[in-house]
């Protein structure tokens, strides 16, 4: 017996997209009729109007026991149907996996919870959809409780629980499944900083209880942190495995740095306006993904306006990776918007963020061009991303984690 | 450059100590000793038990597979859980709850009785004609209410399916065993009816003991069958009421199989429901024929629906996830 925990070779996955698929994405009974009926002697299984997509390609590795497997790429890179065949809810297409050990997943936290269910009840329930012995559940159920928090209100039905005594409940009875192996994607993104400590403090400990774990998360100071190596994923294919370090920066280097600028696709259509590039810049104009603490982000926005739009403002919204909303700008905001014209041409903006004002941590930015409340004329959500490094920040002094970090003025005078 | 987006704290700092390439190695190195003897590490987490590390081939499947009633064993205790939960939510936010139970085929029986047995007098063997329809819908309202529970069973839960891995089969299969828990309350109500029309129980009853499971088989297979196509073709919910209204004009439900022509009733038995609910109302009502042609018939029947279902559910179950 080996100490290897999982073992994939030349796994693959193709997701075919029906050309004939009806409006709900799958057939009905009529449809499938209708076509054995239009052309009955054409093969059932003929695959002319299907179009394939290959979301995992050819992935070899090999992880060994009590190894912390951090796995990073961009959004649609495949990372989600990796761990999706290797908890065995979907079925590769080729290749195959070797899994030595009990596999749990923490794919999304809390499903499975009924709102209706009292905490105690789900905890319960959720812990034997992941596959848990009831007398398991019942051995560690107050430490499932007291992990989470929620004392008071495990008779409670979980509708009335807060997202963030939700999600601590779901973690917690995920985090004392004892798999050999765990899958967890993107599960730190959620809850408050305290609790995301916890949650990563845990992994850790269940990784050095000799378990392994396969990390997915957008969180590279995570990765880094916690992950003895990682892989790197890029539209199925695995473009490379090393030390976590050497594959975050090798990620942060060739992919992110593209995540800075965005570049309307040809074809795509609007109504009236049209955003061209948009694009993160430092101080010299270049494109950049990340910032020391202490640099201003300059963010150009090029756009054509085709038609006159009154009353259309060009807004940034601006959030964390974590989804919390972090700042809205609109050009309009300093004008009364019924009075502002916008003509036909093109243009280009450009807006600053200050130094030391956003905190440390990987920002998100979607751009809209609006009549606010009525008509949305183009939209890029989340296609452009930065990343403000610790570097130059006034967190770097202190263990402060702040949402904001400006540079605030005192003045201190001696008053007597 | 060191990235460090939230684990600021003392607590985390720590944490990245233990990440050293030395003492990684080190718990390697300790994991490898125990996983010579074939049990799962110890480590922070000690095991109540240990346990043998399962190896699982993950491959792509060909052609039909077989039943894993291994796994479905293991999974015992999601299966009551969810069972319990059906039952539990069920009754929320009513305000008879748990009387409905008890209420719903005694008032269908109730109507059937006036129309059937007083209006249009079908015959019903010189058995109180309630009594004779109750007794008939026993098995009948559990494969009905079964077949619908379970029909929507997978699709209900579409976001659990699309992101655990647990035998799919459990869901439509803990729909039905929910659906038990009325049965057997269905079953308490008999008595008490026996009791008030003062029916003798006779040694019959004992045939429940292979007429239940004959029942579970049937409904089961079905119920799999159904809830799997379900999943691609959400038509058969549609059509469901339609097929169990015919599906139970086609049973000796609210008619005797008397008033069925002699030579039409073997064929008439390839209904395995029509042996089940013939012999439901032997066992309860007693009578001079025992109905051994359709019960035997319902046993085979049973058997073979069950394990078609179980096969087809395991055929297409693969891209569940993707589909659904």
């Amino acid at each position: 017996m080996s100490d290897i925990a999982v073992r994939v070779e030349g796994l693959s996955k193709a997701y075919r997209i029906r050309a004939s698929r009806g409006q709900y994405g799958y057939r009905t009974l009529q449809e499938e009729v209708l076509s054995l009926l239009r052309s009955p002697f054409r093969l059932r299984n003929s695959r002319n109007d299907q179009e394939t997509i290959w979301a995992l390609d050819d992935i070899y590795c090999e992880i060994r026991r009590g190894e912390l497997l951090g796995i990073v790429g961009r959004n649609g890179a495949g990372k989600t149907t990796f761990l999706k065949i290797l908890c065995r809810i979907t079925e590769p297409t080729a290749g195959h996996a070797d899994i030595f050990g009990r596999v749990g997943s923490l794919l999304e936290v809390g499903t499975g919870f009924h709102p209706e269910l009292t905490g105690r009840e789900n905890v319960f329930l959720n812990g034997a959809i992941l596959g848990m012995r009831r007398s398991e559940i019942r051995c560690k159920f107050d430490e499932i409780v007291s992990f989470a928090e929620i004392e008071k209100f495990i008779d409670t039905p979980v509708k009335r629980y807060s997202t963030g005594m939700h999600m601590r409940l779901a973690f917690s009875v995920a985090a004392h499944l004892e798999p050999e192996i765990l899958l967890v994607d993107e599960v730190l993104a959620v809850g408050d900083l305290a609790f995301q400590k916890k949650c990563l403090g845990k992994m850790d400990e269940v990784a050095r209880g000799g378990r392994t774990i396969f990390f997915v998360s957008h969180n590279l100071g995570a990765v880094t942190r916690l992950c003895g190596s990682a892989i790197l994923l890029d539209q199925g294919k695995l473009v490379m495995s090393g030390p976590a370090s050497d594959v975050v920066k090798h990620y942060e280097a060739k992919h992110l740095a593209a995540c800075a600028e965005w570049k309307r696709p040809a074809g795509w259509n609007s109504q009236g306006f049209e955003f061209v590039r948009i694009c993160v810049e430092d101080s010299e104009g270049r494109p950049c993904f990340l910032f020391r603490g202490d640099e201003p982000i300059f963010v150009r926005i090029d756009y054509s306006v085709r038609r006159p739009l009154p009353g259309c403002q060009v807004a940034m919204f601006l959030a964390t990776s974590g989804g919390l909303h972090v700042l809205s700008s609109a050009d309009s905001d300093a004008e009364n918007v019924s009075s502002l014209q916008r003509n036909p041409g093109n243009f280009s903006t450009q807006l600053s963020i200050p130094a030391h004002f956003l905190a440390a941590g990987l920002y998100v930015a979607s751009f809209t061009a609006h009549l606010p409340l009525q008509t949305t004329y183009d939209d890029v959500p989340e296609q452009v991303r930065f990343e403000v490094s610790r570097a130059g920040s006034l967190e770097s002094l202190d263990s402060r984690k702040p949402i904001v970090a400006p540079l605030i003025e005192w003045q201190t005078e001696k008053s007597s | 450059m060191k990235r460090n987006n939230f684990l600021e704290e003392n607590g985390v700092d720590q944490l990245a100590d233990v990440h050293e390439p030395n003492s990684r190695e080190a718990a390697g190195a300790a994991m490898t000793a125990n996983v010579s003897l074939g049990q799962a590490p110890a480590g922070a987490f000690p095991r109540t038990k240990p346990v043998e590390v399962r190896h699982i081939r993950l491959q792509p499947t060909q052609g039909w597979a077989a039943i894993n009633l291994y796994e479905l064993w293991e999974f015992r205790d999601l299966l009551l859980i969810l069972a319990g939960r059906d039952v539990r939510l069920r009754f929320k936010q009513t305000a008879l709850g748990v009387i409905w139970v008890i209420l719903q085929p005694l008032l269908a029986s109730g109507i059937f009785a006036v129309i059937f047995g007083y209006l249009a007098k079908l015959p019903s063997d010189g058995k109180p004609y309630l009594l004779f329809v109750y007794s008939a819908m026993l098995p009948w309202n559990f494969f009905a209410a079964s077949l619908q529970r379970a029909g929507n069973s997978l699709i209900g839960e579409s976001r659990l399916i699309s992101k655990v891995y647990f035998p799919r089969m459990i869901m439509p299969i803990s729909s039905s065993a929910a659906v038990l828990v009325d049965f057997a309350v269905s079953l308490t109500v008999m008595v008490v009816l026996m009791l008030a029309y003062r029916v003798q129980p006779t040694w019959n009853l004992l045939a429940l003991a292979a007429l239940i499971p004959v029942m579970l088989l049937t409904t089961t297979g079905v119920s799999l069958f159904l809830s799997a196509l379900n999943v691609y073709y959400r038509d058969f919910m549609y059509a469901l009421p339609f097929i169990l209204q015919v599906w139970m004009y086609g049973s000796p439900l609210v008619y005797s199989v008397t008033i069925i022509p002699e030579e039409w009733r073997l064929l008439y038995a390839l209904n395995p429901m029509v042996g089940v609910i013939e012999g439901f109302r032997w066992a309860v009502l007693g009578g001079q024929a025992v109905p051994i042609v359709p019960m035997g018939m319902a046993g085979v029947l049973g058997c073979w629906f069950f394990f078609a279902g179980a096969m087809v559910f395991r055929r297409v179950e693969r891209y569940f996830a993707d589909v659904i």
